[in-house]
């Protein structure tokens, strides 16, 4: 009760039921018998993460992924193309400007499976990014005129981005196939790895999309964090550039941990990422769960003035 | 049934008048915590100062409907009853009081909400079903009967942006129309559609309230509301006025509205010449049976010496079609020297055989002379036509005689 806006008590909670009546509503003449029983009353202290309410809409969560990668793959002529060609054409301008003129490093591993192995995430995160941050604002239609739990809106538009991400990645198999670099068994953590992305992508994304439904500036200011965050990320350049405790302290943007622990996962570079990664899973966990809790507390105002 | 359905303990919602429909800017926001770093703890509503910005858009919103009740919820544009709807079903939270809901609740604040152009029907009718809150299962069980009631078997899968604006309204609201849960909150979605896609929605929402489901049922279209609910609930700047039988409600609706609603210029423009009250003479209530005719009256002030005046006369549907547009001048009525002081008009208008429904009647003068010219209007007077209904959303429905004879081999 303490931390509830808005609480759902299913069958099986029938005391919770009756303590929420105790507190919300004087006259307790006839208690519903109904299984659901939803209590609504002004939002005050502190906000509950909701997980149960997330869970009732989880099926929603789907279709809205699912109308996501529908409607991309519909309106555009090269379709599912696009989820290669942008990371790829990315990858040869890098390969022939940074790994052939510039002659950066790239700890011994062919130029363009090297910053190939960086833009997979990364394009990922960048586009997650993005569509999430805008997410709120394109769906004021349904927040405006639908109840449910708000954070599925940006849930579903990061997961959308897995699709162009599996697509993106058969280009992978067939470049290390092309520089007949065999996996080592390190692959399995590619798993760990895209979830740190992930939740990286959701976690900034809650931010801004909760802070673009208030201020539309962000609209503007998304394409430049995602630009100036690629450069501090090692996606054209190795972080071994740089020498310990600087390398750790880089770890703390989470993009770089998930970009050097693909790299370290899928082509055994040399440079095993340790603290690095440490670092960045604790920078992510830090920014979604600030990030989920900022977006709870908004939450309420979204339907007013989204 | 007894069982509480819904119950509301000083429901309240309180807007920032002005700032709600504005953007703040970031540059703004840094101003205002530079200025006073409180806003960072503090919630927005909390922020103003000004008492002149708020605005109560429900106010102690209290009552209790039980399980199968079927809830007329009326009042004029702006009185809180959408407002009222969004705090039930959850879209905004309340500043004040509390509400229970027992059951699961459908809300349908507005047809094909989710829709996408780029999917086809069945897409559509998917995802819609998600996004009203139905299981996959449910939606996969009902998705025969909703193409059926929408009719657009031929065109399920053809992306709806190749749909007719018909087509597309029958299919939204069709998937609405197979939510099945306890408790339905209905806003205003028969507004939309030709008449005979009204008349199947009002048939769908009949069959829903026959099914001992509880609605909830914005509208203004007081046919509809007449026909569908038991009681109403009338709210009136926020606040609710009255709950009560239907009857009661629709009449306390049109005590509201007749005493606010102008059409056109507003009244006193040219010093005191105006209208009276429009009366409907000879009977207690505002009903009148489609057979019978009507006299209607209204007293005109004309406060300045003037060449001559016009009087028009209009009856308006609830659709705002002008059913009929009656005009006469002053030329044609006994010659007088003055056309200063009080006139009483009167309108005779005979048997018209309109559909039953609400109807709005009201004057209009136009005024010649040197000082003064100008247009002036009354307020309008509600009539309740009342009879048998054509069913096929006519205007007229007159008792003409049919004759078949044969006239040849």
């Amino acid at each position: 009760m303490s931390y509830g806006r808005i609480e759902v008590v299913t069958g099986h909670d029938e005391a919770e039921a009756e303590l929420s009546l105790e507190v919300g509503s004087a006259s307790a003449n006839g208690v519903g018998r109904s299984p659901h029983h939803v209590h609504i009353e002004p939002p005050r202290g502190w906000i509950s993460l909701g997980l149960r309410d997330l869970w009732e809409y989880r099926e929603l969560a789907y279709f809205l992924v699912w109308r996501d990668i529908k409607v991309r793959y519909k309106q555009t002529a090269l379709g599912a193309a696009w989820a290669v060609i942008q990371p790829f054409f990315t990858m040869v301008v890098f390969s022939l400007f940074f790994g052939r003129l510039a002659k950066i490093p790239s700890d011994g591993i062919p130029y363009p499976v090297f910053s190939y192995a960086g833009l997979l995430p990364w394009t990922f995160f960048s586009n997650a990014l993005t569509q999430s941050s805008d997410s709120l604002v394109s769906s004021a239609n349904l927040i405006r005129k639908v109840f449910f739990p708000r954070l599925v809106i940006p849930i579903a538009s990061v997961l959308a981005g897995v699709v162009d991400f599996a697509l993106a990645f058969l280009m992978l198999l067939f470049l290390l196939g092309y520089y007949r670099i065999a996996p080592t068994a390190h692959v399995i953590w590619l798993i760990p790895f895209f979830a740190l992305a992930m939740t990286t992508a959701l976690g900034v994304g809650l931010w801004l999309a909760a802070l673009n439904v208030k201020f539309r500036d962000v609209r503007y200011v998304v394409p430049f964090i995602a630009q100036i965050w690629m450069f501090i990320t090692p996606i054209a350049y190795p972080s071994s550039l740089l020498h310990e405790p600087w390398k750790t302290l880089y770890g703390l943007n989470p993009m770089a941990g998930v970009v050097e622990g693909f790299r370290w996962a899928l082509l055994g570079s040399h440079t095993t990422p340790g603290s690095m990664i440490f670092a960045s899973a604790g920078a992510s966990a830090a920014i979604l769960i600030g990030g989920i809790f900022y977006f709870r507390r908004m939450e309420k105002t979204f339907a007013d003035t989204v | 049934m007894n069982d509480v359905a819904i119950r509301a303990e000083g429901l309240s919602k309180e807007y920032l008048v002005g700032h709600r429909q504005r953007y703040q800017t970031l540059r703004e926001s840094i101003v205002k915590l530079i200025t006073s770093p409180k806003h960072l703890r503090r919630p927005r509503r909390k922020a103003t100062r000004d008492q002149d910005d708020r605005m109560w858009a429900v106010k102690d919103a209290t009552f209790e409907i039980k399980a199968g009740e079927v809830i007329g919820v009326v009042g004029r544009n702006g009185a809180g009853k959408s407002t009222l709807l969004k705090l039930l079903s959850r879209i905004t939270d309340p500043t004040e009081g509390s509400a229970d809901i027992y059951g699961r609740v459908g809300s349908l604040l507005e047809v094909g909400t989710g829709f996408h152009n780029e999917l086809t029907g069945r897409e559509n009718v998917l995802l819609n079903g998600a996004i009203l809150g139905m299981k996959r299962f449910e939606i996969q069980k009902q998705f025969d009967n909703i193409v059926a009631f929408a009719e657009v078997e031929r065109f399920i899968d053809m992306p709806v942006k190749h749909y007719s604006s018909g087509m597309y309204l029958r299919l939204a609201f069709a998937v609405a129309a197979h939510l099945e849960p306890d408790t339905l909150l209905v806003d205003e979605v028969l507004a939309v559609g030709d008449m005979a896609f009204q008349k199947r929605c009002l048939g769908k929402m009949n069959d829903v309230a026959k099914q001992g489901r509880t609605v909830l049922f914005v509208s203004h279209n007081m046919g509809a509301v007449r026909a569908l609910c038991e009681r109403g609930l009338v709210i009136d700047r926020g606040q609710i006025v009255h709950q009560g039988p239907i009857g009661e409600s629709i009449a306390r609706y049109y005590q509201l509205t007749d005493t606010t609603s102008t059409h056109g210029s507003a009244l006193p423009a040219t010093g005191s010449t105006r209208f009276g009250t429009v009366k409907l003479e000879g009977r207690e209530s505002s009903t009148v049976d489609q057979s019978e005719s009507m006299e209607v009256s209204v007293d005109l002030r004309i406060a300045d010496e003037i060449s001559g005046l016009t009087l028009l006369c209009l009856l308006v549907d609830m659709q705002q079609r002008t059913v009929f547009h009656l005009r006469e001048d002053s030329s044609s009525f006994a010659s007088r020297k003055s056309w200063k002081g009080v006139h009483t008009i009167r309108l005779t208008v005979p048997p018209m055989w309109l559909e039953p429904g609400m109807y709005s009647l009201y004057f209009k003068a136009l005024l010649q002379g040197q000082t003064t010219s100008g247009r002036h209007v009354s307020d309008s007077l509600n009539i309740d036509i009342s009879g048998s209904a054509s069913g096929w959303g006519a205007v007229l429905t007159p008792r003409a005689t049919w004759e078949i004879r044969e006239t040849g081999e």
